[in-house]
């Protein structure tokens, strides 16, 4: 399985596609922190709205590397299944197109451990677009911005964590987004196994995720019950929860705290349960299939 | 030895039958030529036999083995070239190679891999990239990928595709060299019935799924009825000299270039010797396509071919 899973991430990270989201997340890190850099205090008068009055804190301590991060954060992790469909979809599917699928699925290895050193790869590469994520958008925006408390708003006040306590926050919230971009990473395995072209898996998987993140934020009674909690894009935004503290009776955040660590550990289990459930439907398939290109 | 047993072997693709009820066996050491038209269903044989396919019915036996059961300890002592031999375009063939001896199980050295490449004629091209390749190099390198675990067995389809003449005769040789020097038992499938005929040592040939016939090439050829193409400098004046001789029943066809003769392989000696005997300058001799006649007999695009001939 080692040797398997070496030969899939050779594959992965010798093609020049590979590098495409590297470096696309890398540009749009750069313009998110030259706008906040340049015009930084409208975006934060913006975000504070009317609460602006009762702040007792600087603009320009509120403008941190800190709170740079969290604001990417937000932007970006709705747009970064994108670049994770664009390896994932492609790992089976470009294999059939490229002629190469029938060559390995020849040699004396399983199906499904092929099929497993596959996912494992496509989710090291889910892994390392994230770190490089939290490298840049973190590490960057610190260097640039420098460190101090971060403001969170919420939907009726505005949330102050210790710069001290934030650290620990971005790591656990890195590490949920893993999982949840993981998750879109196995929807695209799983597509990638009936087709013969990547576009198709790779559109599809955009597609789905669309909807599904549509259907999550309408506030619609009836989907709030049936359909919202088995969507898996409901659960992808939960690393939010991790900068949610508990409030003490005076109104302040205390540090080390999250304010509903069941629903960060609800939305994990579900994101799991459906990496299981696109994982070994693909096997399934998989080892099914007529191999044909 | 049978190195390969195929018993009732059918596959459907929902209403359609690939391969119906196909048995047959490779023995040791045979170059084994798998022939049909295109469609007749090689590539779904030579799929099912590499577990790419999943067979409807039958049983495979390679090495004495159930593919089914012993699907990974059979395949590790398989080499093959499907169809075109596609790689990965971004790696250079060094990686290539590597990249599939690990995948077969073999810790070869690098020494060795680069062994491998000068002898399929890829030495110091080690370094460069598959997608700078021409088709010839990919075909060489498709071979080197199916050698270089050092399989009993190899399987090669359609492998002078998209082949230029000297590429198809260096595929030819390199078939020969594998089986008289290096004892390897090869199957190969092909539409080109002359390169089958000029390697193979037994042969299967495949109608619409089915077999219609398999033997050595010889015993399946009628020697009774091999045509033989003679070069001569003057055919008009020699097909009347032949006029007067009981040969003449065998003439089947005279052009201003060559004669064509029909008979039993073993009266061509005596045929050269009559005509020269009566002084005509054969300046070429050869039995022409007398696997294509065979096999034209026995397919049913006979009556195709022949409107065009006639």
């Amino acid at each position: 399985m080692w040797q398997l899973l070496q030969i899939e991430l050779l594959k992965i990270f010798r093609k020049p596609r590979t590098y495409i989201s590297f470096g696309a997340i890398a540009v749009m890190v750069v313009i998110i922190q030259i706008a906040l850099k340049s015009d930084g205090q409208s975006y934060i008068e913006f975000i504070v709205g009317g609460l602006k009055d009762s702040l007792d804190i600087p603009f320009r301590n509120i403008l941190n590397g800190y709170f740079v991060c969290f604001v990417i954060l937000n932007l970006l992790l709705i747009h970064i299944p994108l670049l994770i469909a664009l390896v994932a979809g492609d790992s089976i599917a470009g294999e059939a197109n490229m002629g190469t699928l029938r060559l390995i699925a020849s040699k004396p290895v399983s199906r499904t451990g092929l099929m497993l050193a596959k996912f494992m790869a496509t989710a090291i590469y889910t892994a390392l677009l994230l770190i490089w994520l939290a490298f840049i958008s973190l590490l960057l925006s610190v260097l640039i911005f420098g460190t101090n408390d971060i403001l969170i708003a919420r939907n009726d006040y505005l949330e102050i964590i210790r710069s001290n306590d934030v650290m620990w926050r971005y790591a656990a919230a890195f590490g949920f987004a893993t999982l949840a971009l993981t998750t879109v990473a196995a929807l695209a395995f799983l597509l990638s196994v009936f087709a013969e072209n990547s576009i198709g898996p790779i559109v599809s998987t955009i597609s789905i995720v669309i909807v599904f993140t549509i259907l999550s934020e309408m506030q619609i009674p009836l989907y709030d019950r049936t359909v919202k909690p088995y969507l898996f894009t409901s659960h992808m935004l939960a690393w939010k929860g991790f900068f949610y503290c508990k409030i003490d009776s005076g109104g302040s955040s205390i540090p080390g705290t999250i304010e509903n660590i069941r629903a960060i550990g609800k939305s994990s289990l579900i994101l799991i349960l459906y990496i299981i459930g696109f994982v070994s439907a693909a096997i399934l398939v998989f080892n099914k299939k007529d191999i044909l290109s | 030895m049978s190195l390969v047993t195929v018993s009732q072997l059918s596959k459907k693709f929902r209403n359609h039958t690939a391969v119906d009820d196909l048995s047959f066996s490779v023995n040791e050491g045979d170059v084994y030529g798998f022939l049909g038209q295109n469609g007749a269903g090689k590539s779904t044989t030579i799929r099912m036999l590499l577990t790419l396919v999943k067979p409807t019915a039958g049983h495979i036996e390679l090495f004495g083995l159930d593919l089914r059961r012993e699907r990974k300890k059979i395949l590790s002592q398989v080499g093959a070239v499907i169809e075109k031999p596609d790689l990965y375009k971004y790696l250079n063939a060094y990686e290539n190679l590597s990249l599939f001896a690990r995948m077969s199980g073999s810790k070869i050295t690098k020494r060795e891999l680069n062994t491998q490449l000068e002898m399929v004629g890829l030495g110091g091209r080690e370094n460069d990239k598959v997608k700078t390749f021409s088709q010839g190099m990919k075909q060489r390198l498709g071979i080197a990928v199916a050698l270089v675990h050092n399989p009993r067995l190899i399987i090669l389809d359609e492998p002078t595709n998209g082949l230029d003449p000297l590429g198809i005769a260096d595929m030819r040789n390199l078939i020969l060299h594998l089986s008289r020097n290096l004892n390897k038992t090869v199957i190969v499938s092909s539409h080109l019935l002359h390169e089958i005929e000029q390697i193979s040592t037994r042969m299967l040939i495949i109608e619409e799924g089915k077999k219609m016939v398999e033997g050595t090439v010889a015993s399946l050829m009628d020697p009774a009825k091999t045509l033989v193409e003679l070069e001569v400098d003057d055919p008009k004046a020699a097909a009347s000299l032949i006029e007067s001789t009981p040969w003449f029943t065998y003439l089947q066809k005279t052009t201003n270039k060559i004669l064509i003769f029909q008979l039993p392989r073993e009266l061509i000696p005596e045929l050269n010797r009559v005509l020269v005997g009566l002084q005509v300058n054969v300046l070429s001799l050869q039995a022409r396509n007398s696997l294509e006649t065979y096999f034209l007999s026995l397919t049913r695009s006979k009556q195709h071919v022949a409107a065009f001939t006639d």
